[in-house]
């Protein structure tokens, strides 16, 4: 027995097609939906792809306790903290450019982007100073890695694994954030046009999900790799 | 051919076609397919990129054959074979087996079979395309710079800080790629729960929508893993940073059990689409429904999931806690819980059907008999003891084989037979693809059955020569894949033919049933001419007369 078949495409849908209906979906809904959804699988890849590291993190903080520790006591807390509170702006930010488009007010939507984007700028270079420390203080891991400072630690060898660490888990996040400039000044253009606005604003709103998830990735990391065992070096 | 089955065409319209506006004249010109966001067009562009790399890693595969013939290394040495072998497993696996059947079949079917016009995102789709030509680019650059030796596997801290040859390139080549699998398995997802047509419901769609959401949700979450697996291989190969390596403070087995929590499941990517094209198969060819639909729906999500729990089984002789060990291994059985159910199910769809021994019907079988031996095989193999001594050894190369080779390739040219006529508008020589799905089969298994035997005697993988007892069955493998090779080459040879020469198939050749099969063969850029309504389930054949009576006793029916 066949399929019935039916036209959804009344003359009416047709007639309130709006201008960014792509072909394929029924209607804005839809496209509104699908969208969402697929930005949440893409930050559950993200999950799964910074997992890999907090895994690798977890299994040789658990060993290597000690060097750990000691390792992490020369990471430069105050700067860690500053650039934790510029992120958690950034998403503040982020969120009222979102607000800005729901109550129509385009040049509000494109003065909370470029705040948020100062923000995610000042991240990046508060971060840039403090690589540049690690290279200052032979930190860094390879040839000139200074193992003397952890010599009188049991593995002093492991220290190398915490930068290492170090330095590709805020190396990546950093990328993400590059990335993310990226994608809130390929928004500022639409958004000065008047293209978003509350019927229609859906790059906004994935492009807010990913800003926040990459907040997120850093709450996590600034604990781990600034604070924890922070108490245990101070006791040496 | 086909004189058993009804051809019914729900389109009436000129059966001769070549007028007919299809996604294939819609447009014409290289530009036409390279911007192209149609999901079928984007098929094809993966139909051909992925049948150039299956011709690359066979001619691996060749060379591998032609050494392996005599027991001493007369063709090449040590260094060269390191690097044969790895190319074949790095190109086959990650080139050809993973997007084969998702990138291929899935991309052109996919949005067809649940009567959508285009996969979500048409444009990520274009991209994944590019991303793949991309990576394999990479690879293709290290191939040609003198090849990398490591085997498809990457094992540290020989990639990182022994091997003299291209790990990087090949590495970052694997890694681009894993995108274009990401994106496919993201749009799939997302075209599964909201592109539906009305009345679609999820328990209406056809086992091969379900195998690829499952295959999908591998791909989502399993290969971001291998990716920054292997960004961290490039890091302590390239800068020195220590993950892997003792001498820098890490530890070689960290990456083996990142490397397998993908590695393992991606497999399941490779066999579970292969599933689904098979349930496709049974039904039409036994025309009867699917025997316990909903238990193989979700037996195919079972067998996802528990995929992604057993990756420990590569891992027996390293060291691993002995309790680990025993979990991981009972883990791996669970696993042939779910896929036997798939199996007897299939066996009792096949049970008093009526069934037709068309081309595609032949892969069909054959899948099953091949999977059949790897499963079994596999459950002997996460068995603790027998594994301690069969590892490493050609009883593993086999096995593996009979369920990524064997599975994957079944279904993939089963369905590329099954849907031929529904991409092109044109039937293959019949009498041809028969013989040629029977090479497959034979070819098959003489080139890797012999392996099992090798294996039980103890000849180990990876290696260019051999003691002289090995070499009778080193020659029937050799001699196995020689027959597998013309098998693979007629299909290549009659497909090509049929484009211009082959008679106009119809829009339903089969007289199957799907909503891929109401539309018109090849079909229209927008895939139906008026949205489908769907109002049954997926398999609904019924013999004629029964279906006539059911029609008297019921008329609303």
């Amino acid at each position: 027995m066949p399929s019935i078949a039916a036209d959804t495409h009344g003359v009416a849908g047709h007639a309130h097609h709006h201008h960014a209906l792509q072909h394929h979906f029924d209607n804005l809904e839809q496209q509104k939906e699908s969208s969402t959804l697929g930005m949440w699988i893409f930050l559950v890849t993200e999950i799964m792809f910074f997992g890999g590291l907090f895994l690798a993190y977890t299994i040789y903080r658990t060993r290597f306790v000690g060097v750990f520790a000691d390792a992490s006591h020369h990471l430069n807390v105050t700067m860690g903290f500053a650039n934790t509170l510029v992120l958690i702006a950034s998403s503040l930010t982020m969120a009222l450019s979102i607000w800005a488009a729901q109550i129509n007010r385009r040049k509000l939507i494109v003065f909370f982007l470029l705040l948020t984007m100062a923000l995610g700028a000042t991240f990046l270079v508060v971060k840039a100073f403090e690589y540049r420390e690690k290279f200052v203080h032979h930190l860094v891991p390879g040839p000139s890695f200074n193992q003397e400072q952890f010599q009188h630690l049991q593995h002093p060898e492991q220290a190398q694994v915490f930068y290492s660490l170090y330095f590709i888990m805020t190396g990546i996040h950093a990328l993400h954030m590059v990335i993310g400039l990226g994608v809130l000044a390929w928004l500022l253009f639409p958004s000065w046009k008047g293209r978003y606005d509350a019927v229609y604003h859906n790059p906004l709103e994935c492009a807010g999900l990913y800003w926040h998830f990459v907040d997120i990735v850093w709450i996590f990391l600034f604990p781990l790799l600034y604070l924890l065992g922070a108490h245990v070096a101070q006791g040496h | 051919m086909n004189t058993n089955v009804a051809t019914t065409s729900l389109h009436p319209g000129p059966e001769t076609g070549s007028e007919r506006p299809n996604y294939l004249n819609a447009e014409y010109g290289l530009k036409s397919w390279l911007l192209t966001r149609d999901h079928k067009r984007i098929a094809l562009l993966y139909l051909i990129s992925v049948s150039l790399f299956f011709a690359l890693g066979s001619m691996f595969a060749i060379l591998i054959r032609l050494e392996l013939l005599t027991p001493q290394g007369d063709l090449m040495q040590a260094d060269t074979y390191n690097r044969v072998f790895t190319l074949h497993g790095v190109i086959m696996v990650f080139f050809f087996l993973i997007p084969a059947i998702p990138a291929v079949l899935g991309n052109f079917l996919v949005p067809l079979m649940i009567g959508a016009k285009d996969l979500a995102f048409p444009r990520i789709n274009l991209l994944s395309w590019y991303i793949y030509v991309l990576g394999g680019i990479f690879t293709l650059y290290a191939m040609l710079n003198g090849g990398v030796d490591t085997g498809w596997t990457f094992y540290t801290p020989f990639s990182t800080s022994f091997s003299n040859t291209h790990v990087i390139a090949t590495a970052v080549g694997v890694f681009i790629n894993g995108f274009s699998s990401i994106l496919t398995g993201l749009n799939f997802i997302v075209t599964i729960h909201r592109m539906r047509a009305p009345g679609m419901t999820w328990f209406r769609l056809p086992l091969f929508i379900w195998s690829h959401y499952a295959t999908s949700l591998v791909m989502v979450l399993g290969t971001p893993v291998i990716a920054i697996t292997l960004l961290m291989v490039a890091g302590e190969r390239a800068f020195h940073l220590g993950f892997f390596d003792p001498k820098l403070g890490g530890d070689p087995i960290l990456f083996q059990h990142m490397f397998w929590f993908y590695s393992h499941p991606a497999v399941y990517i490779m066999i579970l689409p292969s599933m689904g094209v098979i349930s496709e198969l049974v039904a039409a060819f036994a025309r009867k429904r699917i025997f316990g639909y909903p238990v193989v729906a979700f037996a195919s999500i079972a067998i996802a999931v528990l995929g992604f729990l057993v990756w420990g089984h590569h891992m027996f002789v390293t060291g691993q806690s002995i309790y680990a060990a025993t979990v991981f291994s009972v883990l791996s059985m669970l696993v042939a819980i779910p896929s036997a159910v798939i199996v007897f199910n299939w066996t009792a769809t096949l049970y008093e059907g009526s069934i037709s021994y068309q081309t595609p019907m032949l892969y069909a079988l054959g899948f099953i008999g091949l999977f059949t031996i790897g499963g079994l095989t596999g459950t002997m193999v996460a068995t603790l003891g027998f594994d301690v001594h069969v590892h490493d050894t050609y009883f593993i190369v086999a096995h593996f084989h009979y369920v990524m080779v064997g599975g994957t390739i079944m279904g993939y040219l089963g369905g590329l037979h099954y849907w031929w006529p529904k991409i092109t508008g044109r039937m293959y020589p019949v009498f041809l693809s028969r013989l040629a799905a029977l090479l497959v089969f034979v070819g098959f298994n003489l080139t890797f059955f012999p392996q099992f035997i090798l294996g039980y005697m103890g000849m180990p993988r990876r290696y260019w020569s051999y003691p002289e007892e090995f070499q009778v069955f080193n020659i029937l493998s050799s001699a196995g894949a020689s027959i597998l090779g013309i098998g693979f080459l007629l299909p290549l040879f009659y497909f090509f033919f049929s484009l211009k020469y082959g008679r106009r198939s119809g829009d339903n050749p089969w007289g199957a049933i799907g909503l891929e099969w109401d539309t018109t063969s090849p079909p229209p850029t927008e895939n139906f001419y008026t949205i489908p309504v769907v109002t049954r389930g997926p398999y609904e054949y019924t013999p004629e007369e029964v279906h006539d009576r059911r029609k008297q006793e019921d008329p609303v029916a």
